[in-house]
Protein backbone atom coordinates (compact mmCIF):
# COMPACT_ATOMS: atom_id res chain seq x y z
CA UNK A 1 0.00 0.00 0.00
CA UNK A 2 1.46 3.37 -0.97
CA UNK A 3 2.33 5.77 1.80
CA UNK A 4 -0.34 8.32 2.54
CA UNK A 5 0.84 11.83 1.77
CA UNK A 6 -1.02 15.05 2.23
CA UNK A 7 -1.59 16.63 -1.21
CA UNK A 8 -0.45 20.17 -1.86
CA UNK A 9 -3.43 22.37 -1.09
CA UNK A 10 -1.93 25.72 -2.07
CA UNK A 11 -3.03 25.44 -5.74
CA UNK A 12 -6.64 25.11 -4.56
CA UNK A 13 -6.40 28.15 -2.29
CA UNK A 14 -9.09 30.22 -4.12
CA UNK A 15 -11.60 27.36 -3.92
CA UNK A 16 -10.79 26.66 -0.27
CA UNK A 17 -11.12 30.35 0.53
CA UNK A 18 -14.58 30.49 -1.05
CA UNK A 19 -15.75 27.21 0.51
CA UNK A 20 -14.58 28.08 4.03
CA UNK A 21 -15.82 31.64 3.63
CA UNK A 22 -19.27 30.43 2.58
CA UNK A 23 -19.49 28.33 5.75
CA UNK A 24 -18.59 31.33 7.90
CA UNK A 25 -21.23 33.38 6.08
CA UNK A 26 -23.85 30.69 6.76
CA UNK A 27 -22.95 30.88 10.45
CA UNK A 28 -23.23 34.67 10.50
CA UNK A 29 -26.56 34.47 8.72
CA UNK A 30 -27.88 31.73 10.98
CA UNK A 31 -26.91 33.57 14.16
CA UNK A 32 -27.97 37.08 13.19
CA UNK A 33 -30.90 36.22 10.93
CA UNK A 34 -32.16 38.69 8.36
CA UNK A 35 -30.42 41.64 10.02
CA UNK A 36 -27.14 40.31 8.64
CA UNK A 37 -28.03 40.49 4.97
CA UNK A 38 -26.05 43.67 4.26
CA UNK A 39 -23.02 42.32 6.10
CA UNK A 40 -23.22 38.91 4.40
CA UNK A 41 -23.54 40.56 0.99
CA UNK A 42 -20.49 42.76 1.57
CA UNK A 43 -18.45 39.85 2.94
CA UNK A 44 -19.42 37.65 -0.03
CA UNK A 45 -18.19 40.34 -2.40
CA UNK A 46 -14.97 40.62 -0.39
CA UNK A 47 -14.54 36.83 -0.59
CA UNK A 48 -14.88 36.86 -4.37
CA UNK A 49 -12.32 39.68 -4.60
CA UNK A 50 -9.96 37.79 -2.27
CA UNK A 51 -10.33 34.64 -4.35
CA UNK A 52 -9.58 36.72 -7.45
CA UNK A 53 -6.39 38.04 -5.82
CA UNK A 54 -5.43 34.50 -4.82
CA UNK A 55 -5.88 33.36 -8.42
CA UNK A 56 -3.89 36.30 -9.76
CA UNK A 57 -1.01 35.65 -7.37
CA UNK A 58 -0.63 31.97 -8.19
CA UNK A 59 2.77 31.17 -9.74
CA UNK A 60 2.91 30.73 -13.50
CA UNK A 61 3.16 27.28 -15.02
CA UNK A 62 1.13 24.10 -14.71
CA UNK A 63 0.61 22.59 -11.26
CA UNK A 64 -1.30 19.36 -10.64
CA UNK A 65 -2.43 18.29 -7.20
CA UNK A 66 -4.83 15.86 -5.47
CA UNK A 67 -3.42 12.93 -7.46
CA UNK A 68 -3.81 14.82 -10.71
CA UNK A 69 -7.52 15.49 -10.18
CA UNK A 70 -7.02 19.23 -9.94
CA UNK A 71 -4.90 21.32 -12.26
CA UNK A 72 -3.95 24.98 -12.25
CA UNK A 73 -2.52 26.34 -15.48
CA UNK A 74 -2.64 29.57 -17.46
CA UNK A 75 -5.99 28.59 -18.97
CA UNK A 76 -7.52 27.90 -15.55
CA UNK A 77 -6.26 31.19 -14.12
CA UNK A 78 -7.62 33.22 -17.06
CA UNK A 79 -11.08 31.64 -16.95
CA UNK A 80 -11.22 31.75 -13.14
CA UNK A 81 -10.57 35.48 -13.18
CA UNK A 82 -13.38 35.96 -15.72
CA UNK A 83 -15.76 33.81 -13.66
CA UNK A 84 -14.97 35.65 -10.43
CA UNK A 85 -15.38 38.97 -12.23
CA UNK A 86 -18.77 37.88 -13.53
CA UNK A 87 -19.89 36.65 -10.12
CA UNK A 88 -18.72 39.81 -8.33
CA UNK A 89 -20.37 42.07 -10.90
CA UNK A 90 -23.67 40.23 -10.67
CA UNK A 91 -23.56 40.52 -6.88
CA UNK A 92 -23.06 44.28 -7.28
CA UNK A 93 -25.98 44.38 -9.73
CA UNK A 94 -28.20 42.44 -7.36
CA UNK A 95 -27.96 44.37 -4.10
CA UNK A 96 -30.25 47.27 -4.95
CA UNK A 97 -32.68 45.17 -7.02
CA UNK A 98 -33.15 42.57 -4.31
CA UNK A 99 -33.80 45.22 -1.69
CA UNK A 100 -36.53 46.83 -3.79
CA UNK A 101 -38.17 43.53 -4.68
CA UNK A 102 -37.97 42.40 -1.03
CA UNK A 103 -35.82 39.40 -1.95
CA UNK A 104 -32.74 40.39 0.02
CA UNK A 105 -32.35 37.27 2.10
CA UNK A 106 -28.91 36.48 3.41
CA UNK A 107 -28.92 33.11 1.60
CA UNK A 108 -28.54 34.68 -1.83
CA UNK A 109 -24.90 35.87 -1.60
CA UNK A 110 -23.95 32.59 0.10
CA UNK A 111 -25.45 30.55 -2.73
CA UNK A 112 -23.65 32.75 -5.27
CA UNK A 113 -20.35 32.08 -3.47
CA UNK A 114 -21.03 28.32 -3.39
CA UNK A 115 -21.97 28.26 -7.06
CA UNK A 116 -18.79 30.17 -7.84
CA UNK A 117 -16.77 27.59 -5.88
CA UNK A 118 -18.29 24.90 -8.08
CA UNK A 119 -17.44 26.90 -11.19
CA UNK A 120 -13.78 27.27 -10.19
CA UNK A 121 -13.75 23.54 -9.54
CA UNK A 122 -15.16 22.88 -13.03
CA UNK A 123 -12.47 25.05 -14.60
CA UNK A 124 -9.66 23.27 -12.73
CA UNK A 125 -11.06 19.74 -12.94
CA UNK A 126 -8.58 17.37 -14.52
CA UNK A 127 -10.51 14.14 -14.13
CA UNK A 128 -14.11 13.04 -14.58
CA UNK A 129 -14.88 12.78 -10.85
CA UNK A 130 -13.68 16.30 -10.06
CA UNK A 131 -15.59 17.52 -13.10
CA UNK A 132 -18.84 15.94 -11.87
CA UNK A 133 -18.43 17.26 -8.33
CA UNK A 134 -17.76 20.77 -9.66
CA UNK A 135 -20.74 20.69 -12.01
CA UNK A 136 -23.10 19.52 -9.28
CA UNK A 137 -21.86 22.01 -6.70
CA UNK A 138 -22.54 24.75 -9.21
CA UNK A 139 -25.86 23.39 -10.44
CA UNK A 140 -27.42 22.65 -7.05
CA UNK A 141 -26.79 26.24 -5.93
CA UNK A 142 -28.12 27.60 -9.24
CA UNK A 143 -31.38 25.61 -9.07
CA UNK A 144 -32.12 27.24 -5.74
CA UNK A 145 -31.36 30.82 -6.75
CA UNK A 146 -33.41 30.43 -9.95
CA UNK A 147 -36.43 29.72 -7.74
CA UNK A 148 -35.41 32.31 -5.15
CA UNK A 149 -38.42 34.58 -5.71
CA UNK A 150 -40.46 31.90 -4.03
CA UNK A 151 -43.82 33.66 -3.97
CA UNK A 152 -43.62 34.28 -7.70
CA UNK A 153 -45.08 31.51 -9.85
CA UNK A 154 -42.80 32.31 -12.77
CA UNK A 155 -39.63 32.15 -10.70
CA UNK A 156 -40.56 28.81 -9.16
CA UNK A 157 -41.49 27.48 -12.57
CA UNK A 158 -38.07 28.61 -13.85
CA UNK A 159 -36.41 26.81 -10.93
CA UNK A 160 -38.38 23.63 -11.57
CA UNK A 161 -37.62 23.60 -15.30
CA UNK A 162 -33.96 24.32 -14.66
CA UNK A 163 -33.81 21.54 -12.09
CA UNK A 164 -35.44 18.88 -14.27
CA UNK A 165 -33.45 19.67 -17.39
CA UNK A 166 -30.23 20.29 -15.44
CA UNK A 167 -30.54 16.95 -13.68
CA UNK A 168 -31.17 15.25 -17.02
CA UNK A 169 -28.07 16.88 -18.47
CA UNK A 170 -25.99 15.81 -15.47
CA UNK A 171 -27.28 12.29 -16.06
CA UNK A 172 -26.17 12.36 -19.68
CA UNK A 173 -22.81 13.82 -18.73
CA UNK A 174 -22.37 11.03 -16.18
CA UNK A 175 -23.41 8.29 -18.60
CA UNK A 176 -20.83 9.61 -21.05
CA UNK A 177 -18.27 9.78 -18.25
CA UNK A 178 -18.97 6.18 -17.24
CA UNK A 179 -18.53 4.94 -20.82
CA UNK A 180 -15.35 6.97 -21.22
CA UNK A 181 -14.02 5.51 -17.98
CA UNK A 182 -14.91 1.98 -19.00
CA UNK A 183 -13.43 2.06 -22.47
CA UNK A 184 -10.28 4.01 -21.64
CA UNK A 185 -9.67 2.51 -18.19
CA UNK A 186 -9.05 5.78 -16.38
CA UNK A 187 -10.87 8.92 -15.30
CA UNK A 188 -7.98 11.39 -15.57
CA UNK A 189 -7.92 13.56 -18.69
CA UNK A 190 -4.20 13.06 -19.48
CA UNK A 191 -4.71 9.32 -18.88
CA UNK A 192 -7.65 9.21 -21.30
CA UNK A 193 -5.63 11.13 -23.87
CA UNK A 194 -2.77 8.65 -23.48
CA UNK A 195 -5.10 5.64 -23.75
CA UNK A 196 -6.57 6.99 -26.98
CA UNK A 197 -3.20 7.43 -28.67
CA UNK A 198 -3.19 3.94 -30.14
CA UNK A 199 -6.69 3.67 -31.54
CA UNK A 200 -10.11 3.93 -29.92
CA UNK A 201 -13.21 1.76 -29.66
CA UNK A 202 -16.78 2.64 -30.58
CA UNK A 203 -17.58 2.86 -26.87
CA UNK A 204 -15.34 5.91 -26.51
CA UNK A 205 -17.18 7.68 -29.32
CA UNK A 206 -20.48 6.92 -27.58
CA UNK A 207 -19.02 8.32 -24.39
CA UNK A 208 -17.86 11.49 -26.16
CA UNK A 209 -21.32 11.98 -27.67
CA UNK A 210 -23.02 11.76 -24.27
CA UNK A 211 -20.37 13.97 -22.67
CA UNK A 212 -20.88 16.51 -25.45
CA UNK A 213 -24.64 16.44 -24.89
CA UNK A 214 -24.20 17.14 -21.18
CA UNK A 215 -21.70 19.91 -21.83
CA UNK A 216 -23.91 21.48 -24.51
CA UNK A 217 -26.70 21.61 -21.93
CA UNK A 218 -24.50 23.52 -19.52
CA UNK A 219 -23.45 26.12 -22.10
CA UNK A 220 -27.04 26.19 -23.47
CA UNK A 221 -26.10 25.22 -27.01
CA UNK A 222 -28.66 23.85 -29.50
CA UNK A 223 -30.12 21.15 -29.43
CA UNK A 224 -30.03 21.30 -25.63
CA UNK A 225 -31.00 24.94 -25.25
CA UNK A 226 -34.71 24.62 -24.47
CA UNK A 227 -34.38 25.52 -20.79
CA UNK A 228 -32.57 28.80 -21.47
CA UNK A 229 -35.37 31.18 -22.53
CA UNK A 230 -37.74 30.08 -19.75
CA UNK A 231 -35.11 30.16 -17.02
CA UNK A 232 -33.79 33.54 -18.17
CA UNK A 233 -37.30 35.00 -18.27
CA UNK A 234 -38.57 33.54 -15.02
CA UNK A 235 -35.60 34.05 -12.71
CA UNK A 236 -35.07 37.37 -10.93
CA UNK A 237 -33.03 39.60 -13.28
CA UNK A 238 -29.73 39.69 -11.28
CA UNK A 239 -29.88 35.88 -11.12
CA UNK A 240 -30.27 35.84 -14.89
CA UNK A 241 -27.24 38.12 -15.14
CA UNK A 242 -25.30 35.65 -12.99
CA UNK A 243 -26.38 32.76 -15.25
CA UNK A 244 -25.42 34.68 -18.36
CA UNK A 245 -22.07 35.93 -17.06
CA UNK A 246 -20.36 33.61 -14.60
CA UNK A 247 -21.98 30.26 -15.42
CA UNK A 248 -21.28 30.52 -19.13
CA UNK A 249 -17.59 31.26 -18.51
CA UNK A 250 -17.10 28.18 -16.34
CA UNK A 251 -19.13 25.86 -18.56
CA UNK A 252 -17.27 26.95 -21.68
CA UNK A 253 -13.91 26.52 -19.92
CA UNK A 254 -14.94 23.03 -18.85
CA UNK A 255 -16.03 22.16 -22.40
CA UNK A 256 -12.73 23.34 -23.86
CA UNK A 257 -10.71 21.43 -21.29
CA UNK A 258 -12.63 18.19 -21.78
CA UNK A 259 -12.33 18.21 -25.57
CA UNK A 260 -8.80 19.57 -25.85
CA UNK A 261 -7.38 17.98 -22.70
CA UNK A 262 -8.93 14.50 -22.79
CA UNK A 263 -9.69 13.83 -26.45
CA UNK A 264 -6.87 15.29 -28.54
CA UNK A 265 -6.49 11.86 -30.17
CA UNK A 266 -9.94 11.83 -31.77
CA UNK A 267 -10.28 15.39 -33.00
CA UNK A 268 -12.13 14.42 -36.24
CA UNK A 269 -14.85 12.67 -34.22
CA UNK A 270 -15.63 15.47 -31.80
CA UNK A 271 -15.02 18.17 -34.37
CA UNK A 272 -18.14 17.01 -36.25
CA UNK A 273 -20.20 17.26 -33.07
CA UNK A 274 -18.89 20.72 -32.19
CA UNK A 275 -19.37 22.01 -35.74
CA UNK A 276 -22.99 20.81 -35.72
CA UNK A 277 -23.70 22.33 -32.30
CA UNK A 278 -22.05 25.62 -33.31
CA UNK A 279 -24.02 25.95 -36.56
CA UNK A 280 -27.33 25.01 -34.92
CA UNK A 281 -26.77 27.46 -32.05
CA UNK A 282 -25.77 30.37 -34.28
CA UNK A 283 -28.72 29.88 -36.62
CA UNK A 284 -31.30 29.35 -33.88
CA UNK A 285 -29.91 32.25 -31.87
CA UNK A 286 -30.29 34.49 -34.91
CA UNK A 287 -33.76 33.47 -36.06
CA UNK A 288 -35.62 32.62 -32.85
CA UNK A 289 -34.78 35.96 -31.24
CA UNK A 290 -36.49 37.96 -33.99
CA UNK A 291 -40.02 37.47 -32.70
CA UNK A 292 -39.28 38.07 -29.01
CA UNK A 293 -40.97 40.90 -27.11
CA UNK A 294 -39.44 40.27 -23.67
CA UNK A 295 -35.89 41.57 -23.43
CA UNK A 296 -34.73 38.86 -21.01
CA UNK A 297 -36.01 36.20 -23.38
CA UNK A 298 -34.24 37.97 -26.21
CA UNK A 299 -31.00 37.95 -24.22
CA UNK A 300 -31.46 34.19 -23.74
CA UNK A 301 -31.59 33.59 -27.49
CA UNK A 302 -28.74 36.01 -27.91
CA UNK A 303 -26.64 34.00 -25.44
CA UNK A 304 -27.46 30.77 -27.31
CA UNK A 305 -26.18 32.40 -30.50
CA UNK A 306 -23.06 33.74 -28.81
CA UNK A 307 -22.18 30.33 -27.40
CA UNK A 308 -22.42 29.09 -31.00
CA UNK A 309 -19.89 31.72 -32.12
CA UNK A 310 -17.53 30.83 -29.28
CA UNK A 311 -17.80 27.13 -30.22
CA UNK A 312 -16.61 28.03 -33.73
CA UNK A 313 -13.21 28.65 -32.15
CA UNK A 314 -13.31 25.31 -30.32
CA UNK A 315 -14.37 23.53 -33.52
CA UNK A 316 -11.09 24.63 -35.08
CA UNK A 317 -9.40 22.49 -32.43
CA UNK A 318 -6.18 24.53 -32.63
CA UNK A 319 -4.33 26.76 -30.20
CA UNK A 320 -5.46 29.76 -32.23
CA UNK A 321 -9.04 28.56 -31.94
CA UNK A 322 -8.87 28.26 -28.15
CA UNK A 323 -7.32 31.73 -28.08
CA UNK A 324 -10.38 32.93 -30.00
CA UNK A 325 -12.73 31.25 -27.52
CA UNK A 326 -10.97 32.95 -24.59
CA UNK A 327 -11.06 36.41 -26.19
CA UNK A 328 -14.70 35.82 -27.12
CA UNK A 329 -15.72 34.81 -23.61
CA UNK A 330 -13.89 37.79 -22.04
CA UNK A 331 -15.59 40.30 -24.32
CA UNK A 332 -18.96 38.52 -24.07
CA UNK A 333 -18.68 38.87 -20.30
CA UNK A 334 -18.34 42.65 -20.64
CA UNK A 335 -21.20 42.88 -23.15
CA UNK A 336 -23.64 40.71 -21.24
CA UNK A 337 -22.97 42.36 -17.87
CA UNK A 338 -23.52 45.80 -19.42
CA UNK A 339 -26.73 44.68 -21.11
CA UNK A 340 -28.09 43.22 -17.88
CA UNK A 341 -27.17 46.39 -15.98
CA UNK A 342 -29.41 48.23 -18.46
CA UNK A 343 -32.22 45.67 -18.05
CA UNK A 344 -32.08 46.01 -14.26
CA UNK A 345 -32.26 49.79 -14.72
CA UNK A 346 -35.63 49.44 -16.52
CA UNK A 347 -37.78 50.39 -13.57
CA UNK A 348 -40.72 52.80 -13.41
CA UNK A 349 -42.93 53.82 -10.51
CA UNK A 350 -45.05 50.68 -10.92
CA UNK A 351 -42.08 48.29 -10.76
CA UNK A 352 -39.81 46.51 -13.19
CA UNK A 353 -40.62 46.49 -16.91
CA UNK A 354 -39.19 43.89 -19.28
CA UNK A 355 -40.77 44.49 -22.70
CA UNK A 356 -38.69 45.84 -25.56
CA UNK A 357 -41.42 48.43 -26.24
CA UNK A 358 -40.80 49.84 -22.76
CA UNK A 359 -37.45 51.10 -24.08
CA UNK A 360 -39.24 53.40 -26.53
CA UNK A 361 -37.79 56.89 -26.73
CA UNK A 362 -35.11 56.18 -24.15
CA UNK A 363 -32.71 58.38 -26.14
CA UNK A 364 -34.76 61.46 -25.25
CA UNK A 365 -35.52 60.66 -21.63
CA UNK A 366 -32.13 59.17 -20.67
CA UNK A 367 -29.56 59.79 -23.40
CA UNK A 368 -26.57 58.38 -21.47
CA UNK A 369 -28.28 55.06 -20.69
CA UNK A 370 -29.58 54.83 -24.26
CA UNK A 371 -26.11 55.49 -25.67
CA UNK A 372 -24.48 52.81 -23.49
CA UNK A 373 -27.16 50.25 -24.35
CA UNK A 374 -26.92 51.11 -28.06
CA UNK A 375 -23.14 50.57 -27.98
CA UNK A 376 -23.54 47.26 -26.15
CA UNK A 377 -26.16 46.09 -28.67
CA UNK A 378 -24.03 47.14 -31.65
CA UNK A 379 -21.16 45.24 -30.05
CA UNK A 380 -23.32 42.13 -29.51
CA UNK A 381 -24.24 42.37 -33.19
CA UNK A 382 -20.53 42.49 -34.05
CA UNK A 383 -20.26 45.91 -35.67
CA UNK A 384 -16.72 47.36 -35.91
CA UNK A 385 -14.88 48.97 -34.19
CA UNK A 386 -16.65 47.72 -31.05
CA UNK A 387 -15.38 44.79 -29.00
CA UNK A 388 -17.90 42.26 -30.34
CA UNK A 389 -16.44 42.60 -33.82
CA UNK A 390 -12.96 41.64 -32.65
CA UNK A 391 -14.35 38.72 -30.66
CA UNK A 392 -16.01 37.31 -33.78
CA UNK A 393 -12.94 38.14 -35.88
CA UNK A 394 -10.64 35.93 -33.80
CA UNK A 395 -12.91 32.86 -33.81
CA UNK A 396 -13.74 33.10 -37.52
CA UNK A 397 -10.07 33.63 -38.42
CA UNK A 398 -9.16 30.49 -36.47
CA UNK A 399 -11.95 28.52 -38.20
CA UNK A 400 -10.75 29.62 -41.65
CA UNK A 401 -7.16 28.66 -40.79
CA UNK A 402 -8.41 25.22 -39.77
CA UNK A 403 -10.11 24.93 -43.19
CA UNK A 404 -13.63 25.22 -41.77
CA UNK A 405 -14.67 27.84 -44.31
CA UNK A 406 -18.31 26.73 -44.52
CA UNK A 407 -18.65 27.05 -40.75
CA UNK A 408 -17.21 30.57 -40.82
CA UNK A 409 -19.49 31.63 -43.70
CA UNK A 410 -22.60 30.30 -41.91
CA UNK A 411 -21.45 32.13 -38.78
CA UNK A 412 -21.10 35.42 -40.61
CA UNK A 413 -24.51 35.04 -42.26
CA UNK A 414 -26.07 34.25 -38.86
CA UNK A 415 -24.46 37.31 -37.31
CA UNK A 416 -25.90 39.49 -40.09
CA UNK A 417 -29.38 38.07 -39.42
CA UNK A 418 -28.83 38.52 -35.69
CA UNK A 419 -27.89 42.17 -36.20
CA UNK A 420 -31.53 42.79 -37.20
CA UNK A 421 -32.99 42.27 -33.76
CA UNK A 422 -30.23 44.14 -31.96
CA UNK A 423 -30.61 47.12 -34.25
CA UNK A 424 -34.40 46.98 -33.91
CA UNK A 425 -33.95 47.70 -30.19
CA UNK A 426 -31.72 50.67 -31.04
CA UNK A 427 -34.43 51.90 -33.42
CA UNK A 428 -37.07 51.59 -30.68
CA UNK A 429 -34.86 53.58 -28.31
CA UNK A 430 -33.95 56.34 -30.74
CA UNK A 431 -36.95 56.79 -33.03
CA UNK A 432 -40.10 55.78 -31.14
CA UNK A 433 -42.26 58.02 -28.98
CA UNK A 434 -41.02 58.21 -25.36
CA UNK A 435 -42.95 56.26 -22.74
CA UNK A 436 -41.64 58.08 -19.68
CA UNK A 437 -38.31 57.96 -17.90
CA UNK A 438 -37.07 55.27 -15.56
CA UNK A 439 -36.27 55.83 -11.92
CA UNK A 440 -32.63 56.79 -11.24
CA UNK A 441 -30.05 54.03 -11.36
CA UNK A 442 -28.29 52.72 -8.27
CA UNK A 443 -24.53 53.51 -8.05
CA UNK A 444 -23.61 49.82 -8.44
CA UNK A 445 -25.51 49.61 -11.73
CA UNK A 446 -23.77 52.76 -12.97
CA UNK A 447 -20.39 51.30 -12.08
CA UNK A 448 -20.95 47.99 -13.90
CA UNK A 449 -22.57 49.67 -16.89
CA UNK A 450 -19.82 52.31 -17.11
CA UNK A 451 -16.95 49.83 -16.92
CA UNK A 452 -18.46 47.36 -19.38
CA UNK A 453 -19.41 50.09 -21.87
CA UNK A 454 -15.88 51.49 -21.64
CA UNK A 455 -14.40 48.04 -22.33
CA UNK A 456 -16.74 47.53 -25.28
CA UNK A 457 -16.21 50.95 -26.84
CA UNK A 458 -12.48 51.36 -26.19
CA UNK A 459 -11.26 47.80 -26.73
CA UNK A 460 -9.87 48.62 -30.18
CA UNK A 461 -7.47 51.18 -28.66
CA UNK A 462 -5.59 48.58 -26.59
CA UNK A 463 -6.48 45.00 -27.52
CA UNK A 464 -2.96 43.73 -26.77
CA UNK A 465 -3.20 43.01 -23.00
CA UNK A 466 -6.34 40.87 -23.28
CA UNK A 467 -5.36 39.10 -26.50
CA UNK A 468 -1.84 38.49 -25.15
CA UNK A 469 -3.16 37.04 -21.90
CA UNK A 470 -5.62 34.85 -23.82
CA UNK A 471 -2.85 33.63 -26.13
CA UNK A 472 -0.66 32.68 -23.16
CA UNK A 473 -3.65 30.94 -21.54
CA UNK A 474 -4.46 29.01 -24.73
CA UNK A 475 -0.81 27.96 -25.07
CA UNK A 476 -0.91 26.26 -21.66
CA UNK A 477 -3.48 23.75 -22.96
CA UNK A 478 -1.41 22.46 -25.87
CA UNK B 1 -24.51 -18.86 -18.49
CA UNK B 2 -21.85 -16.50 -17.22
CA UNK B 3 -23.06 -12.99 -16.69
CA UNK B 4 -20.36 -10.79 -18.18
CA UNK B 5 -19.69 -7.11 -18.64
CA UNK B 6 -21.93 -6.87 -21.71
CA UNK B 7 -24.98 -7.96 -19.73
CA UNK B 8 -24.47 -5.29 -17.11
CA UNK B 9 -23.92 -2.65 -19.77
CA UNK B 10 -27.10 -3.71 -21.52
CA UNK B 11 -29.15 -3.49 -18.33
CA UNK B 12 -27.67 -0.05 -17.64
CA UNK B 13 -28.41 1.11 -21.18
CA UNK B 14 -32.02 -0.09 -20.88
CA UNK B 15 -32.45 1.66 -17.53
CA UNK B 16 -30.90 4.86 -18.92
CA UNK B 17 -33.22 4.83 -21.91
CA UNK B 18 -36.22 4.20 -19.67
CA UNK B 19 -35.19 7.16 -17.54
CA UNK B 20 -34.82 9.52 -20.50
CA UNK B 21 -38.14 8.42 -22.00
CA UNK B 22 -39.77 8.72 -18.61
CA UNK B 23 -38.82 12.40 -18.55
CA UNK B 24 -39.99 13.20 -22.05
CA UNK B 25 -43.06 11.00 -22.52
CA UNK B 26 -44.64 11.48 -19.11
CA UNK B 27 -47.32 14.20 -19.15
CA UNK B 28 -48.80 13.51 -15.74
CA UNK B 29 -46.72 14.16 -12.69
CA UNK B 30 -43.43 15.81 -11.80
CA UNK B 31 -42.71 13.16 -9.15
CA UNK B 32 -42.40 10.63 -11.98
CA UNK B 33 -39.74 12.89 -13.53
CA UNK B 34 -37.80 12.81 -10.25
CA UNK B 35 -38.02 9.01 -10.29
CA UNK B 36 -36.78 8.95 -13.89
CA UNK B 37 -33.79 11.07 -12.91
CA UNK B 38 -32.97 8.58 -10.15
CA UNK B 39 -33.25 5.79 -12.72
CA UNK B 40 -30.70 7.52 -14.97
CA UNK B 41 -28.24 7.96 -12.12
CA UNK B 42 -28.63 4.34 -11.05
CA UNK B 43 -27.99 3.19 -14.60
CA UNK B 44 -24.76 5.17 -14.51
CA UNK B 45 -23.84 3.52 -11.20
CA UNK B 46 -24.36 0.03 -12.64
CA UNK B 47 -22.08 1.01 -15.53
CA UNK B 48 -19.41 2.36 -13.20
CA UNK B 49 -19.40 -0.61 -10.84
CA UNK B 50 -19.48 -3.12 -13.70
CA UNK B 51 -16.51 -1.46 -15.39
CA UNK B 52 -14.74 -1.17 -12.05
CA UNK B 53 -14.97 -4.89 -11.22
CA UNK B 54 -14.27 -5.88 -14.81
CA UNK B 55 -11.02 -3.91 -14.87
CA UNK B 56 -10.09 -4.52 -11.23
CA UNK B 57 -9.83 -0.75 -10.79
CA UNK B 58 -11.28 0.80 -7.62
CA UNK B 59 -11.83 4.30 -9.07
CA UNK B 60 -15.16 3.38 -10.62
CA UNK B 61 -16.57 2.40 -7.24
CA UNK B 62 -15.35 5.66 -5.71
CA UNK B 63 -17.10 7.46 -8.54
CA UNK B 64 -20.31 5.50 -7.87
CA UNK B 65 -20.25 6.54 -4.20
CA UNK B 66 -19.85 10.18 -5.25
CA UNK B 67 -22.81 9.84 -7.60
CA UNK B 68 -24.96 8.32 -4.84
CA UNK B 69 -24.16 11.16 -2.45
CA UNK B 70 -24.80 13.89 -4.98
CA UNK B 71 -28.01 12.20 -6.13
CA UNK B 72 -29.36 12.41 -2.57
CA UNK B 73 -28.61 16.15 -2.41
CA UNK B 74 -30.13 16.64 -5.84
CA UNK B 75 -33.34 14.85 -4.88
CA UNK B 76 -33.64 16.97 -1.73
CA UNK B 77 -33.28 20.21 -3.67
CA UNK B 78 -35.63 19.01 -6.39
CA UNK B 79 -38.35 18.18 -3.88
CA UNK B 80 -37.86 21.55 -2.16
CA UNK B 81 -38.33 23.38 -5.45
CA UNK B 82 -41.35 21.21 -6.18
CA UNK B 83 -42.93 22.19 -2.84
CA UNK B 84 -42.37 25.88 -3.63
CA UNK B 85 -43.91 25.37 -7.04
CA UNK B 86 -46.92 23.55 -5.62
CA UNK B 87 -47.53 26.34 -3.10
CA UNK B 88 -47.68 28.86 -5.96
CA UNK B 89 -49.68 26.91 -8.48
CA UNK B 90 -51.59 24.26 -6.51
CA UNK B 91 -50.71 21.58 -9.05
CA UNK B 92 -47.70 19.54 -10.10
CA UNK B 93 -49.07 18.19 -13.37
CA UNK B 94 -46.47 18.40 -16.11
CA UNK B 95 -48.90 19.86 -18.65
CA UNK B 96 -49.58 22.82 -16.34
CA UNK B 97 -45.94 23.93 -16.28
CA UNK B 98 -46.50 26.36 -19.11
CA UNK B 99 -46.62 29.90 -17.78
CA UNK B 100 -43.77 30.82 -20.07
CA UNK B 101 -44.11 29.56 -23.60
CA UNK B 102 -41.33 27.27 -24.72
Amino acid sequence: MPALTVPAIAPALPELLLAAGALVLVLIGAVQGDRSRGLVGALALALLVAAGLAVAMQPAGRIETFNGAFVVDGFARFMKLLTLLGAAASLILSSDYLKRERLDRYEYPILVVLATTGMLMMISANDLIALYVGVELQSLALYVIAAMDRDNARSSEAGLKYFVLGALSSGMLLYGASLTYGFSGTVSFPGIAAALQNGHSAGIVFGVVFLAAGLAFKISAVPFHMWTPDVYEGSPTPVTAFFAAATKMAAMAMTVRVFVGAFPGIVPQWQQIVVFIAIASMVLGAFAAIGQRNIKRLMAYSSIGHMGYALVGLAAGTEQGVNGVLVYMALYLAMTLGAFACIIAMRREGGMVEEIDDLAGLARSQPALAFCLAMLLFSLAGIPPLAGFFAKFYVFAAAIQAKLVTLAVIGIVASVVGAYYYIRIVKVMYFDEPRGAYLPMAPGLKLVLGVSSAVVVLFWLAPAPLVGAAAAAAKSLF
Amino acid sequence: MIIGLAHYLTVAAVLFTLGVFGIFLNRKNVIIILMSIELILLAVNINLVAFSTHMGDIVGQVYALMVLTVAAAEAAIGLAILVVYFRNRGTIAVEDINMMKG
